[in-house]
């Protein structure tokens, strides 16, 4: 079987010379004795001489694949078109790679062809690593950009830094105060927040990359310099330290610390160079996070006073209101109510409830200022009239064009009733309703304020008996169009129909039912702002136990 | 016993809460706000376990309430009063010392769905989270989402529970969910829109569901919910959207209603005859069958129509009137919707569904 033409490394069966072949060539007969070398499987192999047992001078992953080849013993000349062609092999040999192409011959010999593809290897493992990475960032990115809550921001970078480019990370945020806001996340755990009464300039780079300037490289630190609050419990020996400052956009966003265990592989310089792709990201992410709650701490400031009160039971009556403006996405507009308690117990409360012409942002800062022009009269709130004419007065000589219609309503408890003063001024009637569910309208009328030289209006006095409501609204919730069949108005006959079933209801309810039904009535379209205040005396002469006072007062 | 029920018991007898809950009807249903609060802060003076009056009291007289108001032994005025007091009630018993808890857990914001003014199974959870230690927002009822979105952005909750009872806001609560999930931050849900079984809590791709308060916050003290993917987008859920039939009928639900409106005149004579608020009732009926049609559509589901036909059918007996316009409208409508297939199939669906309680209806009135 074994052919002297074979030992010498010639295949003159087919008069080519496997000398000549690009691959290094191994042919093992049945029997698994190397037959047949070239040239350059002499180079590759130089233990492989013929006549060795194969699986003796190959490396493993060989000669594993050769027994697998011959595993069904020798072949016969038909079948090999029936096996189903084996999948490449491939693994090292020395320090290069190849794939291992078997052809079977008929006598059950073997030729191995070794293909090298080290280069292919390495350039498929640099592809695969950039993909990875630029999937990574992407994946950072998306996750970064979706939210403006810092903590959320520092939550996520660490987390992704934990998962690809360390065993361990920590975000550590600037801080105005004593204590450094630090969260830690171990590679496979979840993030976690503490805050650490630590000096950022006693760690080596984390003083600089926490103020932003001057700018800063990543920085080594010693692993045993580490403060041990750097360092997450458990995490056992720690051998390389890494510091990336986060960039923000002209403020600082604070720095990414990334840890990796003593053993395993440290930090190369095209992941230090990774790292800071990812940190830029993460910085971006954290300064907006941070400017957008600058920004939102100052809007609530503002809004505080802008935002309609929440109403509750005072001295015995029953108040609620709600406000819907006209934008979803705002809190506050056109139109506004308020509640100021007498400033002697047993004197009327003063309700008012107004619309300034025009919606938004502008609007809602004119109601601001007429609220506090009406919570300055509060002294003559006795006389609704003198009220109205100040307030018309202070508008004229505003600089401010626009006017306001509104109600102003003095209530108080007298026995089991409600003692009611009423004036409007340009405004929707306000609605009583009775016990019995007739629905009254309040006898006054009055011209609108800020627009002429007088605001002459008339003030009616009324008694309200328990379970028995007054309904203030603005002109939103009438001429809210809608309606099952659509381009109707709300109306103040359906208005007054609802409350007629409204009879006996507690203030807050009636409240919700007419809010409910105008913004159903409404559906999907346009809306103006919306406001309804509700007076009521209680049904029965026990005071509300919700206003934070205690069963005592009524039960002692 | 503990074992087979995830839940846990309540550390009450039952006895007592029996008890608890008939005196707490009988003031609620009576609108005696002063009972009602001497019931529940006298329990907790008593010991029971604020969570048992919260969820086996409260919560369990709430849904008499909606059971006495669906069957018309409350009006729509006691049921709203019944509600308010309720309210109260939880408001007080939130400042008994009983119910005093320290903030231990993270933060977890509650809040209703767009459109969503049953408040009170929102509260009550709030409140539960509250006493086992969770630092709780609490929104209220229907909040729009871009001011949930913006409270998200300016805290650091570690999750939203949001809440929906009405089958029709689950457009807007999947516009919710994937606007939260969106800004990183997990969505359980809770609440009878989703169903009995969770299946719509599943099928818009919350985070979580629990059929109820204790469970919801049984599930939030496991451990945190899943951080969700940033990347997932509403038509991710619903593929069956891109055919446009719930963004036509929906556009155009007005007119819609308007058509069939008229056309149920000559469908349905006896209409002539109704009074104003009588006609607007009937169209009001029609806008709300449309709503509930285009929720199917958008849910892809039918049994949904279905269902809330049989329901309706059922409400309108309990109030003496006969569901008998429900079938031309609906034959009207396929008529109007006849290029639209899937509404078509669900028209179909639901005439065939409700053809034997109109059976027994009209056999109950003869």
């Amino acid at each position: 079987m074994v052919s002297t033409q074979a030992q010498t490394g010639v295949g003159a069966e087919h008069g080519a010379s496997w000398d000549d072949a690009p691959y290094p060539v191994l042919v093992a007969d049945a029997q698994d004795s190397v037959v047949l070398r070239n040239d350059a499987a002499t180079v590759l192999l130089p233990g492989a001489h013929p006549g060795t047992r194969f699986a003796d001078v190959v490396p493993g992953w060989l000669a594993e694949a050769h027994a697998a080849v011959r595993v069904p013993g020798p072949r016969t000349g038909q079948e090999p078109d029936a096996e189903p062609p084996c999948p490449p092999l491939s693994g090292t040999i020395g320090e290069r790679s190849f794939e291992a192409h078997p052809s079977v011959r008929a006598d059950g010999a073997v030729t191995w062809w070794l293909i090298d593809d080290t280069d292919h290897v390495l350039a498929r493992e640099a592809l695969d690593m950039e993909r990875r990475r630029t999937a990574f960032l992407a994946e950072a990115s998306s996750m970064l950009l979706s939210s403006l809550n810092l903590g959320r921001c520092m939550d996520v970078t660490a987390q992704l830094a934990a998962e690809h480019l360390a065993d361990a990370a920590l975000v550590i945020a600037p801080t105005h105060g004593r204590r450094l806001p630090v969260v830690t996340c171990p590679r496979g755990g979840g993030p976690s927040t503490s805050h650490e009464s630590a000096d950022p300039d006693e760690v080596p780079g984390l003083g600089e990359a926490l103020r932003g300037f001057p700018p800063v490289p990543s920085r080594w630190i010693d692993p045993s310099s580490a403060p041990a609050w750097m360092v997450p419990e458990d995490f056992g020996t720690v051998g390389s330290i890494v510091i990336t400052p986060l960039p923000g956009h002209g403020v600082p966003a604070g720095a990414l610390v990334l840890l990796r265990r003593s053993g395993g592989a440290a930090f190369t310089d095209s992941e230090e160079v990774f790292a800071r792709l990812f940190a830029a990201r993460a910085g971006a992410a954290m300064s907006a996070a941070r400017l957008y709650a600058e920004q939102t701490s100052i809007t609530d400031v503002l809004m505080r006073e802008l935002l309609p009160p929440s109403l509750h039971q005072i001295s015995g009556v029953d108040y609620a209101g709600g406000y819907r403006p006209s934008a979803d996405h705002e809190r506050i507009g056109g139109d506004f109510y308020d509640v100021h308690p007498a400033a002697v117990e047993g004197d009327a409360s003063l309700i008012t409830l107004g619309d300034v012409c025009g919606k938004g942002l502008e609007a809602a800062v004119l109601t601001g200022k007429i609220r506090n022009t009406l919570h300055a009269l509060l002294p003559l709130a006795d006389d609704h009239q003198r009220m109205i004419s100040l307030l018309n007065t202070a508008l004229l000589n505003s600089h401010h064009t626009r006017f306001v219609t509104l109600v102003l309503a003095s209530a108080v408890r007298e026995g089991s009733g409600v003692s009611l003063r009423l004036t409007s001024a340009g405004h929707p009637t306000p609605l009583i309703i009775r016990a019995d569910g007739t629905v009254e309208e309040a006898q006054t009328r009055g011209t609108l304020v800020g627009a002429m030289p007088h605001a002459p209006a008339r003030t009616t006095a009324l008694t309200l008996a328990p379970g028995e409501s007054c309904v203030l609204y603005t002109d939103g919730i009438t001429e809210a169009e809608g309606g099952p069949l659509g381009g109707s108005h709300f109306g103040e006959q359906r208005l007054k129909r609802v409350l007629s079933e409204c009879a006996g209801m507690p203030s807050e309810s009636i409240v919700e039912r007419v809010q409910m039904l105008a913004s159903q009535w409404i559906g999907r379209g346009r809306h103006d702002d919306m406001a309804v205040v509700v007076i009521s005396a209680p049904r029965t002469h026990h005071l509300s136990a919700v206003n934070g006072h205690t069963r005592g007062r009524f039960t002692a | 016993m503990s074992t087979r029920t995830p839940h846990r018991p309540p550390s009450a007898a039952a006895g007592t809460v029996r008890r608890l809950s008939e005196e707490l009807w009988s003031a609620v249903s009576t609108a005696d706000e002063h009972t009602a609060t001497e019931v529940v802060l006298g329990a907790l003076d008593n010991g029971v376990d604020p969570e048992t009056v919260l969820l086996d009291v409260i919560a369990a007289v709430q849904g008499r309430v909606g059971e006495e108001w669906a069957a018309n032994r409350l009006s729509v005025a006691q049921e709203h009063a019944a509600t308010a007091i309720n309210e109260r009630a939880v408001a007080a018993l939130s400042r008994h010392p009983a119910a005093r808890t320290a903030p231990t857990r993270g933060r977890i914001t509650v809040a209703c769905v767009d459109g969503e003014w049953h408040a009170l199974p929102a509260r009550l959870f709030a409140e539960v989270l509250s006493l086992r230690g969770w630092h709780v927002d609490y929104l209220g009822a229907q909040v729009p989402t871009p001011h949930l979105i913006a409270h998200l952005h300016r805290t650091d909750s570690d999750a939203v529970a949001l809440s929906s009872s009405i089958a029709t806001r689950l457009p807007a609560a999947h516009a919710a969910i994937t606007a939260c999930q969106a800004i990183g931050v997990p969505v359980l849900v809770g609440g009878a829109a989703f169903g009995p079984d969770g299946r719509y809590a599943f099928l818009l791709d919350a985070d979580a569901w629990a059929p109820d308060a204790r469970a919801a916050a049984d599930r939030l003290a496991r451990g945190p919910l899943p951080r969700p993917r940033p990347d997932h987008q509403q038509l991710d859920d619903l593929p069956h959207l891109a055919d446009q039939e719930y963004t036509l009928i929906t556009r155009n639900s007005a007119s819609l209603v308007r058509s069939v409106f008229t056309a149920l005149h000559d469908a349905f004579p006896a209409l002539r005859t109704y009074s104003e608020a009588q006609r607007e009732r009937t169209a009001e009926d029609l806008a709300h069958i449309v709503e509930f049609l285009t929720t199917a559509l958008y849910l892809g589901d039918e049994d949904l129509f279905a269902g809330f036909l049989t329901w309706t059918a059922q409400i309108l007996t309990a109030r003496g009137v006969p569901a008998h316009s429900l079938p031309p409208a609906l034959t009207l409508l396929a008529r109007e919707l006849k290029d639209f297939p899937r509404a078509t199939r669900a028209l179909d669906h639901g005439a065939a569904a409700l053809a034997p309680v109109n059976r027994t209806a009209a056999e109950s009135l003869s």
